[in-house]
């Protein structure tokens, strides 16, 4: 419980460390976005009227705190290109996103897991050069590469789809997964890359620990024991990478949604980068290290459940 | 146990075929491409691969195996500039923060900790929007996003042999913190800053390519694979060979690298 605690409060600091710099960041950018809000012909009262709407006239760690209690109450702001209310954007783009990087998740555990397992039996084995190739492989090709190749595969030579053709949730949720797995098996091969390499090399190290020695002595069956045994302590050190994982599968779905065409976080982040909406980058950043700090909490509180001998520091 | 005994190992070999192929190739470019990269051709559109262009040429008549070899410069370019600075940087700092301890220490490589927890992309990105979209801001945030993993196998190096008896002797006969930190120490971590920094390459490449092809890191004229990517999407079903040549390029390189930087691994550390 006392650990728990302390995770959680180290989680609050470095949401409120990241808050505060992202806030930083985006205030020392040269130009004034009233200026940009009302464009080059506008006069000098009018600048200083918008600064003054917008609140720009005050100072920055006021500034600061009266963001962060918009973004805590709900309100964000509004978004300099669009004139919506950020978080009803976010709203809308942030499940898409969540699909397609949840479905990346399960695509990527369920092709890494069994290879690890085929791969880690036994070292050097013809199998395990095989997936330890498979592995060396995924991780070499970006993620977005292989989802133009998959966009000529699957979609021009094979129909399976049409690239571009998003479909709602809403509209059709079956189409909408259909039209998702694609991207999303091409954002999970990295992950699943890494993945494998890692599980199979704690599982390695692993057997030839004395509990090992001691199960089969017992008579247990390979299967068994490398099953009931050796996987659960082999998954310790792949959790700590989860946290890292997730944050990669976010970061690989802001790519792959441009890829595809997918209207999630990602596209959004990018059109406001372009369009420089920056009231708009800030509220999607700080959403996405949301994400990443509690992926990396959750990891480090699983850890600490599956063995409970390991302190953080 | 001599360590030069031993043999390189398959990996190392193959890393360093595929790294020099592609160093050799955009070296070249310099002085020979088959075809004016930037020369259009109305009459030679989405021409397939042959004898004339090996790697066909695409909507407007480029001829892309020369604009592979020209793009090859800019991004070995970046990745070289990057991943030396942050080793540089990152280095020195892991070694001094390492011999130094102590809560200066703990405090840099929480900093190092939350910088890397966050998806590097992501870092990248939001840094190319502060500064101005472009190759050089690119290469700033790039820096900045490999300096923690340098630090932290500095700073384990260090401790590692901080402790060591050639150390203490070093210190016994009067060398300086400086003298200890760099003559004395530095060479044993060396092999293993060495391999990070080859796979910190592919790393740095691989990034590159993916801003390139949002648009966000080298801009047109010069071509890049990751923009000559992004393009070719538009006529996939046309001219897949647009797509196909720049991709395979860029897996290869990114291999090519991770198999230097594990054979040096397995061969020092």
């Amino acid at each position: 419980m006392k650990y728990l605690g302390k995770r959680l409060l180290i989680s609050l600091l470095t949401l409120v460390l990241v808050s505060l710099f992202t806030f930083i960041a985006f205030s020392i950018i040269p130009g004034d976005p009233a200026r940009v809000l009302l464009g080059q012909d506008a006069n000098a009262a009018q600048v200083e009227a918008m600064r003054e709407t917008l609140g720009l006239n005050k100072s920055l760690p006021e500034r600061y705190l009266s963001w962060l209690v918009g973004f805590l109450s709900g309100d964000a702001g509004d978004s300099i290109k669009y004139h919506l209310p950020i978080n009803q954007m976010v709203g809308a783009y942030m499940p898409v996103t969540f699909s397609l990087a949840g479905l990346a998740l399960i695509i990527m555990i369920v092709i890494a897991v069994p290879l690890a397992l085929l791969a880690g039996r036994k070292e050097n084995s013809v199998l395990d050069r095989i997936v330890s190739l498979f592995s060396t492989l995924c991780m070499s090709a970006p993620g977005f590469v292989v989802g133009i190749l998959f966009i000529w595969v699957f979609g021009l030579t094979m129909h399976l789809f049409v690239a571009g053709r998003y479909v709602s949730y809403a509209v059709d949720f079956w189409g909408f997964i259909q039209y998702l797995i694609f991207p999303a098996l091409a954002i999970a091969l990295p992950g699943a890359g890494m993945l494998i390499k890692y599980l199979r090399d704690s599982l390695m190290q692993q057997q030839s620990l004395d509990y090992v020695r001691t199960a089969y002595s017992r008579g247990n069956l390979r299967g068994r024991v490398l099953f009931v045994h050796v996987f659960k302590n082999a998954l310790v050190p792949a959790l700590t990478m989860l946290g890292m994982i997730i944050g990669d599968l976010f970061a690989g779905s802001i790519i792959m949604e441009q890829v595809y065409s997918i209207p999630g976080m990602g596209r959004l982040l990018i059109s406001s980068i372009m369009s420089r909406d920056f009231p708009m980058v800030q509220t999607i950043v700080l959403y996405i290290a949301i994400i990443v700090v509690l992926a990396n909490m959750i990891a480090d509180i699983l850890i600490q459940i599956i063995d409970p001998r390991i302190q953080s520091e | 146990m001599n360590p030069h005994k031993k043999k390189w190992s398959v990996d190392f070999k193959i890393g360093l075929v595929l790294v020099s192929a592609i160093v050799l190739l955009s070296l070249v470019s310099f002085v020979y491409t088959p075809y004016d990269y930037t020369a259009t051709d109305g009459t030679r559109k989405f021409l397939a691969p042959g004898l004339k262009h090996l790697l066909g040429t695409d909507n407007l008549g480029h001829d892309v195996f020369s604009r592979i070899m020209v793009g090859g410069r800019y991004t070995l370019l970046m990745a070289v500039s990057t991943v030396a600075s942050s080793a540089l940087i990152g280095s020195i700092l892991g070694l001094i923060v390492g011999y130094v301890g102590g809560i200066a220490s703990q405090i840099v490589m929480r900093i190092m900790d939350a910088l890397s927890s966050f998806p590097g992309i992501l870092l990248a990105l939001v840094m190319v929007s502060i500064l101005s979209v472009g190759p050089f801001s690119l290469v700033f945030a790039l820096i900045i996003l490999f300096i923690p993993g340098f630090t932290r196998i500095a700073r384990n190096g260090m401790r590692q042999y901080k402790s060591r008896d050639f150390v203490a002797t070093a210190s016994i006969m009067g060398a300086s913190h400086l003298r200890i930190i760099f003559v004395h120490i530095l060479p044993n971590v060396l092999p293993t800053l060495l391999s990070a920094l080859v796979i910190g390459l592919s790393n740095a490449i691989l990034a590159e390519v993916a801003m390139s092809y949002l648009g966000l890191g080298i801009q047109p004229p010069i071509p890049s694979w990751g923009r000559m990517l992004a393009e070719a999407q538009n006529y996939l079903f046309n001219a897949v060979w647009c797509a196909v040549a720049p991709g395979v390029i860029i897996v290869l390189v990114v291999m090519g690298f991770q198999f230097l930087g594990e054979g040096i691994r397995k061969r020092y550390c």
